[in-house]
């Protein structure tokens, strides 16, 4: 049982940098549709640079930066060049999946390091927590780093506030003295390098190595999984684990000959979510049934930031 | 007068940019640009057997290129394209399988049910942004996974190859369902199917009330609204002709190329379309050639890896470079204008 715990919450960790930094980037405003690319180029140039230069530290940088730019690119065209993010992103999607592929061929089939295993002496002997939490690498660790950070930057600082204004309304965040553009490239960059650590912590942590679309979809899911958590980082997490769990129930069915359907539809199930958390604000008896249990209504509506995907330009 | 030069001039700028980008990866991986093009060239339309594989594949990339003209005129993100392409495979491959009939009536069949198959899958991406208030983005994604869910779930279940299940395929349709050739590959009622689906995008946005009410929809659908237009009503039929046209393409994929339905039975021609829309500027009227030129360079960068040993993903390297490039440089055109503007005003 704790075993099978601990592979759902690793399994989960690259979930959580790239779904972190996506929420991040689209509460302040900005939807970075360019995930799935971002992810899978990072995860190629995360593994290559560690290959050629030996160190796992520097691959997670170059990794970091590449997403970090594709992100820039999508902060400059929608806020300089007023162009559609989405369009954008949905280019840069595409090309970066591409390039992964034609500059990807040279490593394929490499054997690199990865990130070492580093159980955390003294917490990995409580009973099943340590096993399922305090047994595993670096990059699950700081999985657990990013989700908490940006939980409580979100919700308990001045400064997260002030991203949530620039998301939800730039103009009256502007007419405060708050430089919402500015503040728009920062955290879009910032939500860049995370999507980039996830792609990393792929090739250098999961499949260690790096073959023609790696991570395909994996960034496309992340999205998903951002929406269906209603923009909240902690059902955002949630969404992640739930991912975990049916990504391990999967690998667990395969070898069963008559699920062998099954197993093959478990990826869509954050898409029909997605979809299903969506339409559920906005069906009647649903408004009904969350005014008569407001718990269930947090759990489960979702409503975007009312300034995503929107360009805002000082009169 | 000026507008004109200035498109022209930012479209030859994009190019001489995508050029020299591209030029410059090839010879970082050791092969000849000259080279590469020549390769390219010959790989695509260099002789006519290549032709006739361009031709096969410009055909579902246009009809879905088309379809999206008609989804991004009426203001909507068809992304769940790629989804009403599979969508319409599957119908076609359906009615390929399971009808005894004489050939042409299964070739029909097939075709217009693909029709259906996308147009149901486009509406109700439209019915879930029109009655539930899910983006069609969002909502067209999530769609678009199903299909591919459900394709190959077909595969490798319901429809496995006799023996053993395999992700490979299914077994080849009957041959009285496959569109007729001339030569091997190039069956010209798709060709013809395609220049009907262009020509007829083109006069429904250039001559029909319709397609300037969509329009309206488009650009504005507050005051479209008020002047009386049901902005439900037009979102849907954009929806619904969008993926019919894309499911028409994945019909012609399924019987026309494939015989078979396999998991990558889109081809990814869907999202392809998207970037050739982009790149046509929504103009009806370009996608035909635009979409002819991406054709070459993905069948033709084939040659590429056969000969060079590069990967064959420079082709989609190449497309993807040129479309970005082509945004950016007419934003930033875009941009310098409205700076002179103000200027001139001061």
């Amino acid at each position: 049982m704790d075993a099978t715990l601990a592979t759902i919450v690793a399994a989960a960790a690259q979930l959580i940098y790239a779904t972190m930094g996506e929420t991040i980037a689209e509460k302040a405003g900005v939807i970075n549709l360019s995930l799935d690319g971002s992810i899978m180029l990072s995860a190629m140039a995360g593994f290559a640079i560690t290959y050629i230069t030996g160190s796992v530290i520097v691959g997670f940088v170059a990794a970091t930066m590449v997403s970090a730019v594709i992100a820039a690119l999508i902060a400059f065209a929608s806020i300089e060049l007023k162009l559609n993010q989405i369009a954008v992103g949905f280019v840069l999607t595409l090309l970066a999946t591409e390039l992964s592929s034609f500059i990807g061929t040279a490593y394929v089939g490499a054997r690199g390091t990865s990130v070492p295993h580093l159980a955390i002496p003294l917490l990995e002997d409580i009973p099943f927590l340590g096993t399922v939490l305090f047994s595993h690498n670096l990059s699950v660790y700081g999985s657990f780093v990013v989700l908490i950070a940006t939980y409580l930057f979100l919700y308990r600082t001045r400064r997260g506030l002030e991203l949530q204004g620039i998301g939800e309304r730039p103009e009256a965040a502007f007419a405060r003295g708050i430089a919402v553009n500015k503040l728009r490239y920062l955290y879009t960059v910032i939500g860049g390098a995370l999507v980039g650590l996830a792609g990393a912590a792929y090739s250098l942590d999961v499949m260690f190595g790096w073959r023609e679309n790696l991570t395909l979809n994996f960034g496309w899911i992340a999205l998903a999984i951002v929406i269906f958590g209603g923009w909240h980082p902690m059902r955002v997490a949630f969404g992640c684990y739930l991912f975990g769990a049916l990504q391990v129930v999967a690998l667990k069915l395969q070898p069963v000959e008559a699920l062998q359907g099954v197993s093959q539809i478990l990826p869509i199930m954050p898409f029909v979510l997605m979809i299903f958390t969506l339409l559920v604000v906005y069906l009647d008896w649903f408004k009904e049934f969350g005014d008569r249990h407001p718990a269930w209504r947090k759990l489960l509506s979702s409503e975007p930031p009312a300034g995503i995907g929107r360009v805002f330009e000082r009169e | 007068m000026r507008g004109v030069w200035g498109r022209v001039g930012s479209k030859t700028a994009a190019v001489g940019l995508a050029l020299i980008v591209t030029a410059v990866l090839l010879l970082a991986s050791g092969a000849s640009p000259i080279e590469s093009f020549r390769l390219i060239w010959q790989g695509s339309v260099g002789n006519g057997d290549k032709l006739a594989d361009t031709f096969m594949a410009w055909v579902p990339l246009v009809l879905a290129a088309a379809g999206l003209v008609v989804t991004f005129s009426a203001g909507l993100w068809n992304i769940g394209v790629e989804g009403q392409v599979v969508m319409g495979a599957i119908a076609a491959a359906w009615v390929a399988r399971e009808l005894h009939a004489p050939s042409a009536a299964i070739i029909t069949v097939a075709l217009v049910a693909g029709i259906v198959g996308g147009l149901l899958w486009g509406l109700l991406a439209g019915a879930l942004k029109v009655y539930g208030k899910v983006n069609e983005i969002f909502g067209g994604l999530g769609l678009d996974f199903v299909a591919t869910g459900l394709v190959v779930y077909l595969v490798i279940g319901p429809w496995k190859r006799s023996g053993i299940a395999s992700t490979s395929g299914t077994d080849p349709f009957p041959t009285e369902a496959w569109l007729p050739t001339i030569g091997d590959k190039l069956a010209p009622i798709a060709v013809l199917l395609a220049v009907l689906g262009v020509v007829g995008v083109y006069l429904l946005m250039r001559g029909t009330f319709f397609g300037l009410r969509l329009k309206a929809v488009g650009a504005n659908p507050a005051s479209a609204h008020i002047m009386g237009i049901s902005t439900r009503r037009h979102l849907l039929a954009a929806m619904a002709i969008g993926g019919a046209l894309a499911g028409l393409g994945g019909a012609v994929q399924a019987i026309g190329f494939q015989h078979k339905l396999v998991p990558a039975i889109s081809g990814g021609y869907g999202f392809l379309g998207i970037l050739v829309v982009l790149l046509a500027g929504y103009r009806a009227s370009l996608i035909a050639p635009i979409a002819f030129f991406f054709v070459m360079i993905s069948v033709g960068s084939t040659q590429l890896s056969l000969r060079l040993g590069l990967n064959s993903a420079v082709g989609g390297v190449v497309q993807g470079t040129l479309v970005l490039l082509t945004v950016l440089v007419g934003g930033w055109q875009i941009k310098r204008s409205r700076l002179k503007a103000r200027l001139a005003e001061d």
